[in-house]
């Protein structure tokens, strides 16, 4: 305990008031032109990877093979999926509103392509003898960027549901509208409680300040709302509802087509590799080794290109959590997810800003050990539990107890139940009815009484 | 329509004034005559756009180019938060109330508050005035310069100012926004008058009036032909009408099915396959429509009236005109 709260103490200590912690100076425009083609080439790699890797796994957890005919273990499938949408007959609806139709697809896919542009992949390396930090540019608000790059992505989606001037994508549009400003809300409520704890906004500094522990740890609950929210961000199941095939047949997607749709389709892989990534900077110690590898040869794995390895472990891992929840949860009902947004996760993500923010606040200006802070908290709470079970318990109203006397009514709730512990059915009505048949069959059906439903 | 104009024709002029003074660069100069006609265009869009959805896609550009120009004017924290807060949230609720309510051009324009283009001139006036102050404020005053305003980083400078210089006009904001938001609740409030009925009270109700539990079957199955308008044969081969859509049958159009072959007991006892609708067939339809109703109890008329509402939403679903 006390290990994990000077290692706290200590992550608090490099959160100084420099606003950017990643060094660009020695940058110049071809390591730039490098670095962007390098992201875009392994954005688009890794979403055919993806697609695979999804199909695959989501295969094996329902015991089949998944695909495994083109290339090796199925690689080229993706590859082959992809020739084949951009073959396809471009459709485009003759009631639709041609320029937001169009723009609609293109809106998606840039605005998914611009989040990684700030995510540190590693810490400063050599290329081609320039020292320069393994991404692409960083500044005092980087993570918030991140956050307005996600909501005018959203646009995307809105747009394409209302310009294909349909039943089905109009719903979905209104439904990504209602999500997204559900959701983001929380995400950006999860988020504020890291901004705290490190004292910054820019990814690099807040990768430096999470330097012995990963703010996971600490800002469990923050961390847990993130992830729950980063699914509904991206519109992922079980919080698909913009595009529920069982009940909007496409959602904002049934009128595109060939190219059109296809891009729809990456910006959604490409936005699940970019929260992926932006759970890993900002929870999960961004590049930096976990704990057994960091501790090796004083930290050689931290420096270098090893961190690029660590990064893309931690973001795959996000990815399979992604799969691992598609395979398993079914899609909520749209009541029932806005009733987690709105009546769950924000106040949840309220109330634990305010906690981290009140602790923050009194060690800043009370000059409190975070040691001593913590157990006064733990004591308060101690009280305040010890005092509830004091307190006499409202007198709850007794349950109906059935009698034993009282003959049981399978029928009574109105549709048929068995009978409880105690309870013995009433003799069958059609045991008579049997007994008398056998015994007077010449009678037949005439004297067959009524059915008796009750 | 006065605020664009202002903000159209005032803009220009103030970054002339900066640039003569030496206080832009030439490539902040070039972006600003690059993205600021596009703004004024998207300005001017949001006044002439005929459809509700086109105006707010205008605003959505309009605020993303004034983020560019925030940002290279090293006001990063504004540029940022006015994408995240205004375009992402403020006007995603606007178009998420156009595509619900549908806004259409051909809506009625009648001005329903009394006065109401005064008050629109009076606060267009004042809006002007406030924007006139601004510029003024910016060109004649002295600069301290972005290294200084900027210097714990563009975030703490600008909580400095809000949390302090500026922070009861923040609460006050704070205090009309949450007073606007209470006044929509009471607003649209209304008392529930009947209790909730949830996925668990429509199950049990369904259950109470007796009628089929599953869906039901879909028309055509079994039968001769698939079409929509052919019941479908149960498991003892009579045809269920419930499978047609009870649109056809309110119409008289579902198929008087005497394609469908169905077992039919002759009087010799064999049981042979005969068209529905010989005379066996509709002795025993009969039958079935004599046998007593299990509805029919204690909860006879909560049933009924059931029935009947999803009767008739079942019809609106499925665009039945009476």
């Amino acid at each position: 305990m006390s290990a994990l709260l000077g290692a706290v103490d200590a992550g608090l200590g490099t959160a100084a008031n420099v606003p950017v912690t990643a060094d660009f100076s020695q940058d110049n425009g071809w390591i730039w032109l490098l670095k962007a083609v390098a992201l875009v080439a392994f954005l688009l790699t890794s979403v055919l990877i993806a697609i695979w890797f999804e199909r695959r796994v989501v295969a094996r957890m329902q015991v089949r093979p998944g695909p495994n005919v083109h290339g090796p273990l199925g690689l080229l499938q993706s590859l082959a999926d992809a020739m084949k949408l951009l073959v396809k007959e471009d459709v485009t609806v003759r009631a639709a509103d041609r320029l937001v139709y169009v723009l609609a697809p293109l809106i998606a896919v840039f605005c998914s392509l611009l989040t990684l542009a700030v995510i540190p992949f590693g810490p400063e390396v050599s290329i081609f003898g320039v020292l320069t930090p393994l991404q692409l540019t960083d500044f005092p608000v980087a993570v918030l960027y991140v956050l307005a790059c996600a909501s005018v992505g959203v646009y995307g989606l809105v747009l394409g549901g209302w310009a294909s001037n349909s039943t089905y994508p109009l719903l979905g549009g209104v439904r990504s509208t209602a999500q997204v400003i559900s959701y983001e809300l929380a995400m950006g409520l999860s988020l504020v409680s890291v901004f705290l704890m490190s004292g910054s906004m820019s990814t690099s500094q807040i990768v430096d300040s999470q330097r012995p522990l990963w703010w996971a740890l600490p800002l469990l609950p923050a961390f847990v709302l993130y992830v729950i929210s980063m699914v509904g961000e991206t519109n992922r199941l079980p919080f698909d509802l913009p595009e529920a095939e069982g009940e909007l047949v496409g959602g904002y997607t049934t009128e595109y087509s060939s190219m059109k749709f296809a891009w729809f389709f990456l910006a959604e892989y490409i936005n699940m590799l970019n929260v992926s990534a932006v759970a890993t900077t900002l929870f999960l110690g961004g590049w930096r080794a976990p704990w057994p590898l960091s501790a090796i040869g004083d930290g050689v794995l931290n420096t270098g290109w090893w961190p690029v390895l660590w990064f893309l472990a931690k973001v795959w891992g996000f990815m399979f959590l992604f799969v691992w929840i598609r395979g398993s949860v079914l899609r909520f009902r749209y009541d029932q997810f806005m009733k987690l947004g709105w009546k769950v996760l924000i106040p949840a993500a309220l109330a634990w800003v305010v906690c981290v923010a009140v602790v923050q606040g009194v060690r800043q200006f009370a000059d409190v050990d975070l040691r001593t802070l913590l157990l006064a908290i733990a004591a308060l709470f101690a009280v305040v539990f010890v005092v509830a079970l004091a307190l006499p318990e409202g007198r709850r109203p007794e349950p109906p107890r059935r009698r034993r006397d009282e003959p049981f009514d399978p029928f009574a709730g109105g549709f048929p139940v068995p009978p409880l512990p105690g309870q013995t059915l009433p003799p069958s009505p059609r045991k008579d009815r049997a007994l008398a048949q056998t015994a007077r069959p010449a009678d037949g059906p005439e004297t067959e009484t009524p059915e008796v439903t009750r | 329509m006065s605020a664009a104009l202002d903000a159209a024709v005032l803009a220009p002029a103030v970054v002339m004034s900066l640039t003569e003074s030496g206080r832009t660069t030439t490539g902040e100069a070039v972006l600003f005559w690059v993205i600021a006609p596009i703004t004024v265009v998207a300005a001017f869009g949001l006044l002439f756009a005929r459809k509700a959805v086109h105006a707010a896609l205008s605003v959505v550009l309009v605020m993303i180019s004034l983020a560019f120009l925030y940002v290279a004017q090293d006001a990063v924290f504004l540029g940022v938060v006015q994408v995240v807060v205004y375009t992402g949230a403020v006007m995603m609720l606007f178009l998420f109330v156009l595509m619900l309510v549908g806004v259409d051009a051909s809506d009625s324009l009648v001005e329903t508050i009394r006065g109401q283009r005064w008050i629109g001139w009076l606060a267009g006036i004042g809006l002007g005035v406030v924007l006139v102050s601004v510029v003024g404020r910016a060109t004649w005053a002295t600069p301290v310069g972005l290294a200084e305003a900027n210097a714990d980083s563009n975030p703490v400078g600008v909580a400095r100012l809000v949390f302090g210089q500026h922070v009861f006009a923040f609460e006050v904001v704070g205090a009309l926004l949450v007073t606007a938001a209470l006044g929509a609740l009471v607003l649209t409030h209304a008392e529930r008058l009947t209790p909730r009925r949830g996925q668990r009270e429509r199950a049990v109700a369904r259950v109470r009036a007796g009628g089929p539990l599953t869906p039901l079957p879909a028309p055509g199955v079994y039968a001769r032909s698939n079409a929509m308008d052919v019941p479908a044969l149960g498991p003892d081969g009579r045809p269920l009408e419930q499978s047609v859509s009870r649109v056809l049958r309110v119409r008289g159009q579902a198929a008087d099915s005497p394609g469908t072959l169905v077992p039919t007991t002759r009087p010799d006892g064999t049981v042979t396959l005969a068209p529905a609708g010989s005379a066996g067939d509709a002795g025993r339809r009969r039958e079935v429509e004599a046998r007593p109703d299990p509805t029919v109890g204690r909860d006879a008329a909560e049933a009924g009236s059931d029935a009947a509402s999803d009767a008739a939403s079942d019809a609106a679903a499925e665009g039945v005109r009476p």
